[in-house]
């Protein structure tokens, strides 16, 4: 059983000066079978495990990672959470999401330090006024809470916002959803973690898989670099290396791996109290608790495993929010980086299960993943238990690719993180 | 960041081109004939690979001409360029 954590245990924990505390989680051997195993130890992996054993009372289960958990692009993301999305699929399965983060520190008794402090999407010329108008229609009607801002408004809910006509793409208005915001990404993963081990879920990490075993048209197991695990249920929740898996399984995907990176200012003073995003000159921003501003950027436009784009993206980032926050001219930056990203061609995510019975994807999240962890895991959950989609995530199969039932959320919203 | 050697105008920065995707991908000759499947992998499936990648480059702010490299996708080595139309050499 784990201890729960409280202010009780805090301040006994401060008596033996923080040596004490249990760990958060076993560091387990493999065993040689499992009933589900999770490939990719990230937020999405690790929900999955979670809600596997916690709401279809599986308990024989693994976790793999190749690294440590958290260390892809759940540890790398400017962690924006936001559910207006245009279309109803998205707007069911965003806000799904968004619906367990309000309270899923409670539910975890782990400080996750979600911040409903509000998202604003900013509009710069008539067309974006017309389409992010279009979406605040299009997502009260799904139940979703979504204003729209006219410029005076917009100064005022976000003072720094430099709002003068003559800019070079000046402010036309704004989205606002003040139920969006951030939340810690590592922590994400660590309650998760935590409370997947705590009900027997075995998280084994660097532990990387080679290859799959198939026996015609069903799974066998696992090659990993621990050895061969037997295991009939596979999911795969392996974000920008999911195609290196699926081409293991002998399947392709339609999936691109590419570069997106951010990048984190020195902490200053509390100077913007919300998320502001602009898809129309691709920057966004935010300040972490921590003070530092955490600014995100576009993908590069090829393929690539470094885990690092390029210059030019964060020149252009940087030069947009110096146009829109005149105010941050002097501040110096502090870290750059970069994870793979995964991303459909029509921007939305595939969960779902494969011509190989007993093998489950859940991937091409893309650039805008995070906010969807509780809601992605649950759902995947349910898909792998149930060997059948939940409702809300049935629209996101891989056979859309061949009826043509897009998701194009690309077209429709220019839709960022 | 990379350099690329265009095979037109020699080995210039990787801003200067435009990246065309997966190469060697044929449009199929009898459209009408494909099932929804095939569409589907003719489309939308790739190879995502990690490690050596055939793929297509326009050098956009130059030539712009169209051309191919073999480039290693896990660290953006570049092992060869060739024009479209012929096999590479690696
Ligand atoms: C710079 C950046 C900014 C972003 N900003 C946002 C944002 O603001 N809001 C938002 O919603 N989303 C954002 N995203 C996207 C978001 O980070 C992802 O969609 C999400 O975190 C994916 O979670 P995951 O658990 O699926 O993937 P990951 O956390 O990447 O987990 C996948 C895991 O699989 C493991 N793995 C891979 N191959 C193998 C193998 N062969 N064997 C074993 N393990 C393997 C990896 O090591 C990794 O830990 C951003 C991404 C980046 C890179
Ligand atoms: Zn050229």
């Amino acid at each position: 059983m784990k201890k729960k954590y409280s202010i009780f245990a805090l301040i006994k924990n401060s008596l033996s000066y923080h040596e004490n505390w249990q760990r958060a989680w076993r560091d387990p051997e493999p065993k040689k079978e499992y009933d589900v195993v999770i490939v990719g130890g990230g937020g999405h992996g690790l929900a999955t495990a979670y809600y596997l054993a916690k709401e279809h009372n599986l308990k024989n289960i693994a976790v793999v990672e190749k690294g440590w958990i958290g260390g892809g692009n759940t540890g790398r993301n400017t962690t924006i959470i936001r559910s207006n999305y245009l279309w109803d699929a998205s707007a069911g399965l965003y806000d799904h999401a968004l619906k367990i983060w309000e309270n899923l520190s409670q539910e975890l008794n782990y400080n996750v330090m979600f911040s409903q402090r509000g998202v604003m999407n900013l509009a710069h010329n008539q067309h974006d006024v017309r389409e992010l108008k279009r979406r605040t229609h299009a997502n009260r009607l799904n139940g979703i809470d979504c204003e729209w801002l006219n410029v005076e408004q917009v100064k005022k809910f976000c003072p720094i916002i430099n709002c003068s006509p003559d800019i070079r793409y000046p402010v036309m208005g704004s989205t606002l959803q003040r139920r969006a915001g951030t939340a810690r990404h590592d922590a994400v993963a660590w309650g998760y973690a935590r409370g997947a081990d705590s009900m027997g879920v075995d998280i084994i990490q660097n532990c990387e898989v080679k290859g799959i075993k198939r026996s015609g048209d069903s799974i066998e197991g696992i090659e990993t670099t621990k050895g061969f695990i037997k295991t009939q249920k596979v999911g795969v929740v392996a974000a920008g290396h999911s195609s290196v898996i699926a081409n293991m399984a002998g399947l392709r995907l339609p999936l691109e791996s590419k570069p997106l990176q951010a990048l984190v200012s020195e902490p200053i003073k509390p100077i913007i109290n919300t998320v502001v995003m602009s898809n129309a000159v691709h920057a966004y921003v935010s300040q972490s608790d921590k003070g530092e501003l955490v600014i995100g950027a576009g993908t590069d436009s090829y393929i690539s495993y470094t885990q690092k784009g390029t210059h030019e993206i964060i020149e252009g980032t940087l030069k947009a929010i110096l146009e829109l926050y005149p105010i941050f001219s002097r501040l110096r930056m502090l870290r750059q980086w970069g994870g793979v990203v995964d991303i459909c061609p029509d921007a939305s995510p595939i969960i779902s299960k494969t011509s190989v019975k007993g093998l489950y994807f859940n991937c091409g999240w893309g650039t805008g993943g995070f906010k969807a962890t509780p809601g992605s895991g649950h759902l995947f959950a349910h898909t792998i238990a149930k060997d059948n989609p939940h409702t809300l995530n049935a629209a996101f199969n891989i056979n859309r690719f061949v009826s043509g039932d897009l998701v194009d959320e690309h077209g429709a919203a220019a839709v960022a993180h | 960041m990379f350099i690329i050697k265009c095979p037109y105008c020699g080995e210039r920065d990787h801003s200067e081109f435009s990246y065309g995707g997966e190469a060697h991908l044929i449009r199929p000759k009898q459209p009408t004939e494909l099932s929804d499947d095939q569409w589907a992998e003719y489309l939308f499936m790739r190879k995502n690979i990690k490690g050596l990648q055939y793929e297509r480059w326009n050098h956009s702010h130059g030539c712009r001409r169209w051309f191919n490299a073999a480039r290693d996708t896990s660290n953006d080595k570049i092992h060869s360029v060739y024009k479209i139309g012929e096999k590479s050499s690696k």
